[in-house]
């Protein structure tokens, strides 16, 4: 196994957040803990605590965003921090300045925690690795790998309502193979000894092996939506239809669709979430996705809680106990 | 020069044995074995005691960046590399800038060899379309008659079938060699790791063995066509050594190489995006490896090469799927080998003969073995030498080696190429 421990000190403590492999168990229960405790913050009337007061975040987005780059802007000014907020690909990359130089030219602005977001899978983990000591790397989706801070306010909603992961049967569906949630998400998942991860998918857009990463595999939407707890769909790209990945949208939607009816098969306590922005009528029905199963505008409000948490961690103050307010 | 090499343990690939004899140099040529003619006068001695010797590597696939990319390597610094490491005699794809597809780039090539190389023998592939384009034939026969020793599209893609077998049917007339590298383009896509469990894992983009075998297959059937005398480059599948071992048991006049690394690393050297790793073809998985190893082993794959690609630091500084794939490899060459031999692919001189004899048969090359009124292109290495692999010691312009802290056996001590020592450690 290759060598993960980047993203941890020597005291197991958080310096990087790069990925959900190499972590543990105890680091995931502390991220949860952790945004828990921050949950309180963001409802009340000032939302603001002092633990990022003095430090500067650059959020630097390689590739566009839009609820992943404001949930972490919202977070950093909640923790107090001053923050730069920089869309890469519309700057310095594109008149030939090297990505070292990029990040380099940064830090000497004083940066002191980079949340990055680039379309090359490992580029997290490639910033993480030049970085000056004491600078650290939270990665908001580096390719194709991982997007570690969208599966664990995955995994905050999914114990929000659901409680204890080991009694739990949870399928993922859809784009598994470009899917960074997905990878992230199947990694938390067993982190936290997850009963059953089941991924849906047609083939074309499953990686090979997908069975290594430790979920049972189902082609069969039907099939594989039985007595499950937990339903999360991903959002089809449309640039897989003329990759020739998929015929059209109306016979993905007819296969993979999650519609009313099918939720049936589903256990009738089941969850519907979705790591956004959704495609109303091709991957969920517009019934499903606005009814009383899903919890997908939640998602989003954890996400402010669990980024907070992560930021806070990767600091060395765990929460509120050490934080105080303003 | 006339040069007595006493007490020399030669690797004879031809014999596939080891024999014990003085070795004579007269003119360039090796004059006698075990004896010197009656006429000989040594006017240098080398004491090769505890050495071998054998004849000088033949690489038949290595980028010297020039002309066209001095900031990765040129003439000058990777022959001297190759001197260093054994290697006597460099055959260069076309895809250097501008691509050698006319004999002013031959020359130029020939020229700067001459001027700032360290005599090592470099051969030139021309490129078998103009431009490398895939489109027009290129002037072959005047390529040939400037010293391109065979003909190649390199990485480029031969998109069209019929310019393919057209090709193959003009070189084949020309009793030209065809050297391909099996690629479909379609395939490859934007892929950048083996498909299979760890791309998967670490989301690389990636590329599935039929990029190499689909390819394959349709240039084996183009050889049926056209009997176009053919090798196959740097193959990376086991399916693929599969093809090859069918087709030439049907007759067909084919012959194959592997890079050398692709004998000892797998995909899952990859570890954490180590862009080191990066290379086209992919690193494959161990089934894969070991099979090219048993290809190597039974004849299968004639031939191995560094496929050498150095680079620039900033190259490889990069998030793997933007880094530029290859490895830095003459420097590694003959210790990997060795290593193939201690591993027990293969003995001594019959895995020599890999780098030795089959290329310099398959290539119509000088060099190659040890005899009488051969070319004296010849190396003594001092097979007990062991050395740790460390980028900052190597002699090419281009430190992206996949083997940093590797332990080899195995170092060069003498160099001759044409009678001539041009190294000596």
């Amino acid at each position: 196994m290759p060598n993960n421990n980047i993203q941890l000190d020597e005291n197991g403590k958080l310096r990087h957040f790069l990925s959900i492999e190499g972590l543990n168990q105890g680091v995931l229960n502390e991220i949860l803990d952790t945004a828990e405790s921050f949950t309180s913050v963001t409802d009340r009337t000032i939302k603001k605590v002092p633990i990022l007061r003095g430090k500067t975040v650059a959020n630097l987005f390689f590739e566009a965003s839009t609820r992943t780059r404001s949930t972490f802007e919202l977070a950093e000014q909640r923790l107090s921090a001053d923050i730069l907020s920089l869309n890469v690909n519309t700057s310095a990359t594109v008149k030939g300045e090297s990505l070292l130089d990029t990040l380099q030219n940064l830090e000497a602005m004083q940066i002191d925690m980079f949340v990055i977001r680039h379309q090359d899978s490992g580029s997290a983990h490639f910033f993480a690795q030049h970085v000056r000591p004491g600078v650290s790397v939270l990665n908001a989706g580096d390719g194709q790998h991982e997007h570690p801070t969208q599966a664990m306010l995955d995994m905050y909603t999914i114990r929000h309502y659901k409680q204890d992961f080991s009694r739990l049967r949870v399928a993922i569906v859809g784009d598994i193979l470009h899917s960074r949630v997905a990878r992230s998400q199947i990694h938390a998942l067993n982190l936290l000894n997850t009963a059953e991860v089941r991924v849906i998918a047609p083939r074309t857009l499953l990686p090979v092996d997908t069975e290594s990463l430790g979920v049972s595999v189902y082609e069969d939407f039907e099939q594989g939506l039985e007595d499950v707890d937990v339903i999360i769909m991903l959002r089809l790209q449309k640039e897989r239809m003329r990759g020739a990945l998929l015929p059209s949208e109306k016979e993905y939607f007819r296969k993979y669709g999650l519609s009313q009816e099918r939720l049936q098969r589903a256990r009738p306590d089941a969850i519907v979430m979705h790591p956004g922005p959704a495609n109303r009528g091709v991957e969920i029905e517009s019934s499903v996705m606005d009814g009383s199963q899903s919890v997908i505008l939640q998602q989003v409000s954890f996400g402010i809680s669990v980024r907070m948490a992560v930021m806070s961690m990767i600091v060395g103050q765990s929460g509120l106990h050490s934080g105080g307010e303003t | 020069m006339s040069l007595h090499i006493k007490n020399a343990e030669l690797v004879d690939s031809v014999a596939g044995k080891l024999t014990r004899a003085d070795l004579f140099i007269d003119n360039g040529r090796i004059v006698g074995i075990g004896s010197a003619p009656k006429t000989f006068k040594a006017t240098q001695t080398i004491d090769a005691d505890g050495c071998s010797v054998m004849p000088g590597l033949i690489d038949c696939q290595t980028r010297l960046r020039d002309p066209g990319e001095p900031e990765k390597a040129n003439i000058e610094s990777e022959t001297r590399a190759a001197i260093e490491n054994g290697i006597t005699t460099l055959c260069i794809p076309p895809d250097t800038q501008p691509p050698i597809d006319n004999s002013a780039t031959v020359e130029l090539i020939h020229h700067r060899n001459e001027m700032f190389g360290h005599q090592a023998r470099v051969h030139p592939i021309g490129a078998l379309t103009r431009g490398l384009a895939g489109e027009q034939l290129s002037n072959m026969a005047s390529l040939k008659g400037n010293g391109c020793i065979a003909f190649s599209n390199a990485k480029s893609p031969l998109a069209n079938n019929l310019v393919q077998r057209r090709a193959m049917d003009y070189a084949a007339g020309q009793h030209a060699l065809v050297i391909i590298q099996p690629l479909d383009h379609d395939l490859l896509a934007n892929g950048c790791a083996h498909e299979g469990a760890i791309a998967t894992r670490l989301g690389l983009p990636s590329i599935p063995e039929a990029a190499e075998t689909a390819a394959l297959a349709k240039d084996i059937e183009l050889v049926a066509q056209t009997g176009a005398r053919t090798h196959f480059g740097q193959l990376s599948c086991a399916r693929s050594v599969d093809m090859v071992r069918r087709a030439k048991a049907k007759g067909l006049p084919i012959t194959a190489d592997c890079a050398i690394h692709q004998l000892f690393l797998i995909d899952h050297d990859i570890g954490l995006f180590d862009s080191n790793m990066l290379t086209l073809p992919p690193l494959r998985s161990q089934y894969d490896r070991d099979a090219l190893r048993e290809g190597v082993a039974d004849g299968s794959i004639d031939c191995l090469c560094s496929d050498h690609q150095p680079h620039e630091i900033d190259a490889k500084l990069k998030p793997f799927p933007s880094a530029e794939p290859g490895i830095s490899g003459l420097d590694t060459l003959l210790a990997l080998a060795l290593r193939l031999v201690d591993e027990g692919v293969l003995p001594l001189a019959d895995l020599l003969a890999k780098l030795t004899l089959n290329p310099a048969t398959i290539l119509g090359l000088a060099g190659g073995k040890i005899a009488p009124g051969e070319v004296a292109d010849l190396i003594i290495v001092d097979l007990e030498a062991h050395w740790i692999c460390s980028s900052a010691n190597f002699v090419s312009k281009g430190k992206n080696t996949a083997f940093e802290g590797w332990d080899f056996r195995g170092r060069v001590t003498h160099t001759l190429i044409d009678g001539n020592l041009v190294f000596q450690s």
